[in-house]
């Protein structure tokens, strides 16, 4: 490999070379396009994917239009990871060994980022995970090569948290899928409330499989612990008949609910006319932000896809700026390189400005809190307000107990 | 515990019942008459519940009330029944006189086309249906509110089982379905019209299973993997009921259905496994469930690959192979190797499958067991040993072998479809438990950093090492198959009266294949978990017994090469159209079918019956 492309460059510097009289300006036009790897769970988590994937497309043209980065357009490898662990680095392999790709970015569900984690740190390559939110990815199974964009799961938890304290409920439910996401959510919800309000316990807890809830007995057993507080991590399928049977049943009834993500449009959208109102969530209030530039990227998006966005869209054309600044930064392709332009980098976002964390890569982008409320034939967010990562993070001594480095 | 509480539960618990008899009920109709057991038949659910929660919110567009709700449900279901009326005409009707193997191939192809056609048709978005008008209210029982609509599903189920008994005991149809359910050559001998009655079987049994669908629509989102799912519980309500006995589908949905709604108490993660271990009980108690009877064996059912005096040329030409294997390195980069070493483990699980099937008679639909036990094994010694690759391997060789061990001593008893249904039983509980005991298997997650030692972590010399062992392995298994071991297997395959005559031990001979195929499948799955560095549940998944079945079935199940052939053409077409096609799972059913129909023999089996046409 090493000789090939040794190669390429002295054929690469030779033609330059030859022609730099004749034509220099478009020169630079010639060379090949940087390429970047991707996967995502596009046919089995669509709901959150797609509008990812309209949003990095959206930047990524944004990008190009722009001249790219370096002097070369940018170009994306995208590719579907099954949804699960082994599908995943398989075609990360591929994506690495037979494209040969600059970095690797995507993912969705947290298990699947924890095993390309793992991947991108044996096979040493930058690997940038957007939407996983387990804390591991940056925490205990974190590594040299792995970052990650979105609030993690104690950052979320812990915005949340604050609710729950003003809220007084001292008899906490929790449940939430079986994998990896609900489990280090959980987690995260039992550490926080232990050391937030040390007078509160916790009375049930259910797992059901992920994408295999039974509604029905899931809701009669967290009832008849007669929790005084609920903390619930569904999201997708399993959300929509947690909800509709716990409406049916009054089991939010007179309850605090803290929620994790479902203020998110996807998740948000198909509840339609039975959005449980109160409850108090995370989530992305898009019909209400106001800032010039936000509201830029919210009318770009409109006018290209014809849809409204959800968070999956802002995440990805975030993540596809972030990237481009990246390589610019680092002046170069090389993955050291590219470790050293995102530790402790700065990026402004059309969120805001986000600073990728050098101890951990953790970033510090942030999210909107706030309470669910039925608006005509959807639901969305009222009360809300952004809060910003950085109070948040899991603090450096944590994250120095846990990283193997 | 407080009773109102309990009855809730059971409420709940006899609600799931119903849904799931309703289905069952049809799988256990289809396959009573046609004694095919139907893949598909979660498929057909499937589609029932995303056409109900495609086409109800319509007709409530266009007029709110109960009644287009129920219409809409029961259209549905109708349409499902066209749709099995078409699967019947289209291929079962061409494979009721085929091995079992390939009745279950082919209605697992149709599995596959239409995952894909639902994406296509519904887009990938999961429905969740609107609630049924009337029924939006809930009840109160004792001091509990329940959702109504529950209520009427408890009383959907013994509505159904009510409607088919009269069918079955009161009109023309029904005796003859109960009479194609005795015998099925003594009602074509009679001059019965067989393929008006296989045709209205199938509309019934898709029927109940659109209808099943349908009505989940107001309480479960209509999602792509419902079909796998539900097929799941379906077999086990159909084994453990008896196949082929309605009434003991209802008893066995009944008992399931309560042992979920309280499992999740008691066992609030280990709901899957609980269903499982109760088919594996009761059929150790009853072979043939509750009410179902002894299968008459029926001969010459039995494929496999035929004796043959060893050729001469056998020896040279494996030489010559294994050089130009060793020497691929020197042209291939790492992606080309990356794929060697895949096909060289499939060929092998594949290989090891040939044992059953190709030499034992023995249809196992559930060898995913023990390629994931193999993987599982050596990731847990790395995971909780740390055990260098050295030891994890030979660790999960050995606790695939284990495992094959005690699955085969009870699956001896068996034959048929009965052993095929106990081997898939098998495979799932140990999916479940790898599924759902987090703690230890790490469970959707998996587990991850299942690397090589260093010395061969390098790409070419992990490729080595993987030659040297799975063809080795190989080898040793074409051995035992010349071997006298071997031709005894054969001759209890052929004629299972006759070997037991001349003193054959039949169990005690099977079990050792069992354990033999298991420990090399066991080998492949190690190989397979360092070659990726993690393991998942999908590896002891019905897609991975599948592929090993499609690589046979692609080879030749009547050769000795076939299976390797078979894993090495299907692994690298797999890899060159995957990228390229979200169609993929479609392709690869249609071939499934294809093949099945139209091309039994397979590659090597084709061109060895050339060769033999043509001396």
């Amino acid at each position: 490999m090493a000789k090939a492309s040794m190669f390429r460059w002295l054929t690469l510097g030779l033609v330059l070379g030859l022609s730099a009289p004749l034509a220099a300006p478009g020169a630079l036009a010639q060379q090949p396009p940087i390429k970047i790897g991707e996967s995502n769970s596009y046919a089995r988590q669509a709901a959150f994917t797609v509008p990812y994937r309209n949003g990095w497309q959206l930047a990524l043209d944004e990008i190009n239009a722009k001249g790219g980065v370096l002097g070369r357009k940018l170009e994306v490898v995208s590719r579907e990871d099954g949804a699960t662990t082994g599908d995943a680095t398989r075609v990360a392999e591929e994506l690495v060994s037979r494209e040969g790709v600059t970095l690797l970015f995507g993912s969705f569900l947290s298990n699947v980022g924890v095993a390309m984690a793992d991947f991108a740190n044996q096979k040493k390559i930058v690997y940038i995970a957007a939407e996983p939110l387990t804390d591991a990815i940056t925490m205990a199974q974190g590594n040299r090569y792995t970052f990650r964009v979105r609030p993690n799961n104690t950052m979320q938890v812990g915005m949340l948290m604050e609710q729950a304290k003003a809220s007084g409920a001292k008899r906490w439910a929790i449940v939430a899928p079986n994998y990896e996401f609900g489990q280090s959510a959980a987690g995260a919800f039992k550490r926080l409330l232990k050391e937030q309000i040390p007078d509160a316990e916790i009375v049930a807890e259910q797992y059901p499989a992920l994408g295999k809830i039974e509604a029905g007995p899931t809701v009669s057993a967290l009832d008849q612990a007669k929790p005084d507080g609920i903390f619930n991590v569904l999201f997708g399928p399993d959300l929509i008949q947690f909800v509709r049977e716990g409406n049916t049943r009054g089991l939010f009834e007179d309850k605090t609910v803290l929620s994790l993500l479902t203020g998110e449009p996807e998740w948000l959208l198909p509840l339609k006319d039975e959005v449980p109102e109160g409850w108090i969530v995370t989530g992305y209030p898009w019909d209400e932000i106001t800032d010039p530039k936000h509201k830029a990227f919210i009318e770009a998006y409109r006018t290209k896809f014809n849809e409204t966005p959800r968070l999956g869209s802002l995440l990805g054309y975030t993540v596809m700026h972030m990237i481009r600044d990246t390589i610019e930064r680092a002046g170069s392709t090389d993955t050291d390189a590219l470790i050293k332009a995102l530790e402790n980098a700065r990026f402004d976002t059309v969120a805001g400005p986000v600073t990728m964390r050098g101890i951990d890569h953790q970033s510090s982008m942030g999210a909107w809190v706030g309470k669910l409320k039925q608006k005509g034939a959807t639901g969305g967010m009222t009360d809300w307000s952004y809060k910003d990562g950085t109070a948040y993070m899991p603090s450096e001594a944590d994250v120095k107990a846990v990283r193997k480095e | 515990m407080d009773p109102s509480f309990l009855a809730v539960q059971a409420l709940s618990g006899f609600a799931s019942a119903s849904s799931l008899f309703i289905t069952a009920c049809g799988l256990t109709l289809v396959f009573g008459v046609t004694r095919i057991v139907n893949f598909a038949h979660g498929s057909l659910y499937m589609i029932g519940a995303y056409t109900g929660a495609t086409l109800v919110p319509r007709l409530l567009e266009w007029s709110y009330g109960p009644v287009p709700f129920w219409a809409g449900i029961l259209a549905s279901a109708v349409i499902v029944g066209l749709i099995g009326i078409l699967i019947e005409v289209l291929l079962l009707r061409r494979i009721y006189g085929a091995p079992e193997l390939f009745q279950l191939l082919a209605t697992f192809g149709v599995v596959l086309v239409v995952q894909d056609l639902v994406v296509h048709v519904f887009g990938p978005q999961d429905i969740l249906g609107p609630r049924a008008p009337g029924l939006r209210a809930p009840v109160e029982i004792l001091g509990r509110r329940f959702p109504s609509y529950e209520l009427v599903l408890i009383a959907a189920g013994p509505v159904v089982l009510g409607l088919v008994w009269l069918l079955l005991r009161k009109t023309r149809f029904g005796v003859l379905v109960r009479a194609a359910t005795q015998d099925r050559e003594m009602v074509s001998a009679l001059g019965v019209n067989q393929a008006l009655l296989f045709t209205g079987t199938l509309f019934l049994g898709a029927f109940l299973a659109g209808l099943g669908g349908a009505l989940q629509v107001p309480r479960v989102a209509a999602n792509t993997g419902m079909d796998l799912s539900v097929i799941a519980e379906c077999f086990v309500v159909t084994v453990v009921g008896g196949m082929g006995s309605v009434p003991g589908a209802f008893l066995a949905a009944l008992v399931i259905g309560q042992l979920q709604a309280f499992g999740i108490l008691i066992f609030p993660k280990s709901t899957l496994v609980v269903v499982f271990l109760l088919m594996a009980a009761v059929l150790v108690v009853r072979p043939y469930g509750f009410f179902g009877r002894p299968e008459i064996i029926g001969g010459g059912h039995a494929v496999g690959i035929v004796s043959r005096a060893p050729s001469r040329a056998t020896l040279p030409l494996t030489v010559a192979l294994m050089i130009l294997l060793a020497a691929l390195p020197l042209v291939a980069d790492a992606y080309l190797l990356k794929v060697a070493i895949e096909i060289l483990v499939f060929g092998l699980f594949a290989f090891s499958l040939q044992l059953l099937i190709g030499v034992g008679g023995l249809v196992s639909f559930g060898h995913a067991a023990f390629f994931g036990l193999g993987a599982y094994g050596a990731a847990l010694a790395v995971k909780w040993f740390g055990a260098p690759m050295e030891a994890a391997l030979p660790l999960g060789l050995v606790l695939a072998a284990l495992g094959a061990a005690l699955i085969g001593a009870f699956v001896v008893r068996l034959s048929g479809i009965y052993l095929a249904m106990l081997t898939l039983a098998a495979a799932q509980i140990l999916y479940a438990v790898a599924f759902q005991w987090v703690d230890v298997t790490g469970g959707d997650n998996g587990i991850v950093g299942v690397w090589p030692s260093p010395w061969a972590n390098e790409r070419t010399v992990y490729y080595l090492v993987t030659l040297v062992l799975t063809a080795g392995a190989a080898l040793a298994l074409m051995r035992i198959i010349d071997a006298p071991f071997g031709y005894s297997l054969r001759a209890m395959r052929d004629s299972e009266a006759r070997a037991e005559a001349i003193g054959l031990h039949i169990r005690r001979h099977r079990w050792l294949a069992f354990t033999l195929a298991g420990a090399a499948a066991g080998l492949t799955g190690g190989l397979y978990a360092f070659s990726r560095g993690s393991v998942d549940p999908t590896l002891l998944g019905i897609p991975t017994s599948v592929d090993a079945l499609t690589m046979l079935l692609l080879g030749g199940i009547q050769t000795i090469t076939g299976p390797l052939v078979g894993a090495g053409v299907l692994h690298a077409l797999r890899d060159q159209i995957m990228p390229l096609t979200d169609y993929w799972r479609l392709l690869l059913g249609l071939a499934i079918i294809a093949m099945v129909l139209i091309f039994p023999r397979g590659l090597v089996g084709t061109v060895q019956h050339w060769r033999e046409v043509r001396a």
